[in-house]
């Protein structure tokens, strides 16, 4: 048989990994928005989800992105990072819907701690599902990975919540080859992870590739800082500070980017790229570990927020 | 920073030391961070244990670690300077085979644990078959716990002759041994120097060095169609392309492709990877976007294939399936959601064929059901048309899901064998010639139509053009064949059906040997014309289906042979188109009318359409 295509098999038809990882990513977008009426992507100016909108306005070039962004606002937001959002939406004219954690607070559907420690990092999670309720949506783009958790480590692509937008760990359903079954009931959503395969080392070295802007608090900038828990926390107007802490100033850059009381920064000089790709090849401690007070509250403590309807 | 990616799926009993492996490889590529140490140190000390449990980094679920066993996938990445690695550790419980399932189903390699001591077990046999089921290509035996049976190569050589013959029943190509220990590090990422007698490489070396890049199947071009890009606004609103990860073969610009099931054949014009970059040849596991020269109707769920080297199209499907559910059980009869590829359609179960026991993998022909984790073969009927190859061909066009439409919870896992065939243990003899070093590229031509439509008429025309030409070509006529090969065949169903059976094999065997083929046969049944297209399509042998679409009173009225005038008399009885049905093909590849011109004129037209 003389099937033009035989001809040209040879060896060198092999994706590297971050080719391989793109493709993934992009098929399951793509099989998203075929097959849900009302898909939404969790947008916070974190640099998973950017890379996320990245590939998702790559997947349907030259359409627009099909879906809106959603941002689940905890009011205490690094100022770069709101700046960075904003032009974002300006530039690319997708449609932003903001669920605030703020708006529940004055409503009274949830009552914020107060103190020192206090953080709304918790409280995210009525925003979330208040957002997903009130504009229907059925599939919830989110840009976490399974390197990141070990609970996260043991969700599916497609996951899940019911009408309660709550995660079944021992319920999951079985996920082959690529067939992903996102069907539901009315109420029901499914939460879709495409960069669960990515690792953090990955998603750097992405950006680096694809040359994708980030808010500048990832690289090394001067900035005042409180030393609390092993952590470097931001000094901002949300922080309240311990007595007798002393902030002062340090040249840092952030791993992850979340509510600004609760999420630390990295010693760092990298302010390029490749330094950035760099100082994460060889680091011991993985983001989390360095960056998240809130994971430090249990064992479980990712598993428990999840069955509750943490993303 | 350009690595390869490898997928690895893990298996083995509980305590065969799985997790203490895992924790070696990712802790000797520096891939446990501190933090991650610390913590769990932390819980094994407040557990009690006297080492850090390297379980706790896998265990991430609460129910698993209070119960001290694996439920459920845990997905765990690290890296080498050589390759990226994807580990499903996947859980050795019996009653989690589903989960196994899962992780395996995407796996280039299985990498299969067994405790020196106890040697195969059922567990073994269990993960290695589900492993051959799954077609993962590489199977590795890790001989663990070395240090326990003082190193012993005669243990080692034992182990491994018990698993050969075993695995001489499964379908698995490539076996590698190491004998090692994961607790203390011998052959794990340095060579034992407890194990001079071993010369193979330590299972990182192993796992960085194992060929996969021919593991796709880059033959049989396809392409399902998953959503269509169509700007409805801005500079691209007359752009009109399908994106969709291609599952097999390449595809390139200038390519002629068939759109399946519709069957219209086009020309790609353009291809595009994520972002509108520049793409000369896509190839399995890209995920693309195609512009195609002519507008055609095609949605998701179709397929784009080659005009010669087509997937199989039908509504009967014949599978291996895994079940999943522990509420309802598989039963002849029941209604299910089907996804194969893009397409989702109803599937119904049409037969149940055997249940398999996948410790002795005895097969139970009286089984009426299939329960929890149980693997059985059967038969199913679609509403919708599906395109597919068979498992062992292509894993992204051969497998599909079925999903319960009360529940929506994915309920079944489905391996296509098809085409059904019968077990044995003959095996293809290959040759030293090539098919494309025969001076002649061969292929079947089959004309169906009723008795009087023309067929022979058109075919001997066909022989006559083609041998003119310097062709080799022979025409297989039906009733010559039934003076001969199938003198001993009757007109009962089953004899009709071996009849075709018989003739496509021969056609077949014409066909590779780089002749054209020309059946001519009533072949009134779609399913065996299908049966003989699929003969074809397995061994990649062009195969074209020519409809002579003749209106009965017509035929009859010729009546070349007198025999519509004795089926009317009654004297012959189950005579197509009097009182036995003929079938019209729903997707010929071509169709020939009376007004279409002289047996010359058709002859001369096919001829220009197939580009013989």
């Amino acid at each position: 048989m003389t099937d033009a295509s035989d001809q040209h098999v040879h060896h060198g038809y092999e994706l590297t990994h971050l080719a391989a990882l793109e493709a993934e990513s992009v098929h399951i977008i793509r099989e998203v928005a075929a097959t849900f009426e009302r898909p939404v992507l969790l947008f916070s100016g974190g640099k998973d989800s950017v890379v996320m909108f990245h590939l998702a306005r790559k997947a349907f070039w030259p359409a627009p992105v099909p879906f809106p962004l959603m941002h689940v606002d905890t009011g205490h937001n690094f100022d770069e990072v709101i700046a960075y959002r904003d032009r974002v939406v300006e530039q690319t004219g997708v449609r932003l819907v903001v669920s605030s954690v703020q708006d529940d607070i004055d409503a009274g559907r949830v009552v914020e701690d107060t103190g020192p420690g206090a953080s709304r990092n918790r409280l995210q999670t009525t925003a979330l599902l208040r957002g997903i309720t009130e504009n229907r949506f059925d599939a919830v783009f989110g840009g976490a990975r399974r390197d990141e958790e070990k609970a996260r480590a043991k969700e599916r692509v497609f996951s899940f919540r019911d009408e309660f937008g709550a995660w079944d760990p021992r319920a999951q359903r079985p996920e082959l080859w690529h067939l992903y079954n996102g069907r539901h009931h009315k109420g029901e959503h499914i939460r879709v992870f495409p960069l669960s395969n990515w690792t953090e080392l990955d998603i750097w070295q992405y950006i680096g590739a694809e040359d994708i802007d980030l808010p500048p608090i990832y690289y090394a900038h001067e900035r005042e800082v409180v030393p609390r828990d092993g952590m470097l926390l931001a000094r901002t107007r949300f922080l309240q500070l311990h007595p007798g802490e002393q902030p002062h100033i340090d040249t840092v850059r952030f791993r992850t980017v979340g509510d600004a009381t609760c999420t630390g920064c990295v010693l760092s000089v990298a302010d390029t790229i490749d330094k950035v790709i760099e100082e994460i090849e060889i680091t011991r401690v993985t983001e989390r570990g360095a960056t998240r007070a809130d994971d430090r509250i249990s064992e479980a403590g990712m598993e428990d927020r999840k069955k509750e309807g943490y993303f | 920073m350009s690595k390869e990616l490898l997928r690895l799926a893990t298996a083995g009993s509980v305590d065969d030391g799985k997790s203490t492996l895992i924790g070696r490889l990712l802790f000797d590529s520096k891939s446990i961070f501190t933090d991650q140490l610390e913590s769990i140190e932390r819980t094994s000390a407040e557990r009690g244990d006297e080492y850090a449990n390297l379980a706790l980094l896998t265990d991430g679920l609460r129910a698993e670690r209070e119960q001290g066993i694996t439920i459920d996938v845990a997905y765990r990445y690290f890296s080498t300077p050589r390759r990226k690695f994807i580990i499903a550790d996947t859980p050795g419980h019996v009653q989690y085979t589903r989960n196994m399932v899962t992780g395996a189903s995407t796996a280039d390699l299985a990498m299969i644990l067994i405790d020196a001591r106890k040697g195969v077990l059922e567990q073994t046999r269990r993960h290695a078959f589900l492993s051959s089921l799954l077609g993962i290509p590489h199977l590795t035996i890790c001989v663990n716990k070395m240090d326990l049976v003082d190193w012993s190569q005669e243990r080692f050589d034992e182990i491994c002759d018990d698993f050969v013959s075993f695995a001489a029943k499964l379908n698995v190509t490539d076996l590698t041994f190491i004998p090692l220990s994961a607790l203390q590090g011998d052959n794990v990422v340095d060579h034992s120097v407890n194990m001079p007698w071993y010369e193979g490489r330590p299972l990182l070396s192993h796992l960085e060095n194992v060929y996969i890049a021919s593991d796709r199947n880059l033959i049989d071009a396809r392409m399902p169609v998953q959503y269509v890009i169509r700007p409805q606004r801005g500079d691209g609103a007359d752009h009109r392309a399908y994106a969709g990860t291609v599952a097999g073969g390449v595809l390139s610009r200038g390519d002629e492709i068939v759109v399946l099931p519709s069957g219209f054949s086009t020309t790609i014009t353009d291809i595009w990877g994520p972002g509108g970059s520049e793409v000369d040849a896509a190839f399995a596991s890209m995920a693309v976007s195609i512009e195609l020269a002519d507008e055609i109707d095609i949605v998701r769920g179709d397929m784009l294939a080659r005009p010669n080297n087509r997937p199989y199209v039908g509504r009967d499907i014949d599978a291996m399936v895994c079940w999943f559910s522990d509420d309802a059980d598989l039963r002849p009869g029941n209604r299910y959601q089907m996804m194969c590829g893009t397409r989702l359609t109803r599937a119904q179960v049409s037969g149940l064929n055997y249940r398999l026991d996948i410790n002795t993998l005895h097969r139970d022909e009286e089984a009426t059901a299939l329960r929890l984790n149980e693997i059985a073969r059967v038969a199913l009927h679609t509403q919708q048309p599906v395109m597919f190859d068979s498992y062992r061909r292509n894993r992204e066009t051969g497998s599909f899901i079925l999903i319960d439409e009360a529940t929506n919870k994915t309920v079944g896992a489905g391996m296509i064998t098809a085409p059904v065939s019968k077990d044995s243990h003959v095996v293809w003899q290959t040759t030293k010639v090539t098919r494309e070093q025969r001076t002649h590229q061969g292929a079947t031509i089959w004309l169906t139509g009723l008795s009087g439509s023309g067929k022979s008429a058109l075919a001997v025309e066909l022989e006559r053009r083609l041998v003119a030409e310097g062709r080799p070509a022979y025409l297989m006529d039906g009733d010559n064949l039934r003076h001969g090969l199938n003198s001993d065949l009757g007109f009962s169903d089953d004899d009709r059906r071996e009849n075709i059976r018989r003739t496509s094999e021969v056609a077949a065997l014409f066909a590779d040997s780089g002749a054209v083929a020309i059946v001519s046969l009533i072949s009134p049944f779609a399913e065996e014309r299908q049966r003989a297209r699929e003969i074809h399509a397995e061994r990649r042998i062009p195969f074209f289906e020519i409809f002579i679409d003749t209106p009965l009173e017509l035929c009859e009225e010729r009546d070349p042979k007198g025999l519509y005038a004795k089926a009317r008399r009654g004297e012959i009885s189950q005579f197509t188109g009097i009182d036995s049905p003929y079938e019209r093909p729903r997707d010929p590849d071509i169709v020939v009318s009376p007004s279409d011109g002289s047996p010359t004129e058709v002859a001369e037209s096919v001829f220009r359409n197939l580009g013989l």
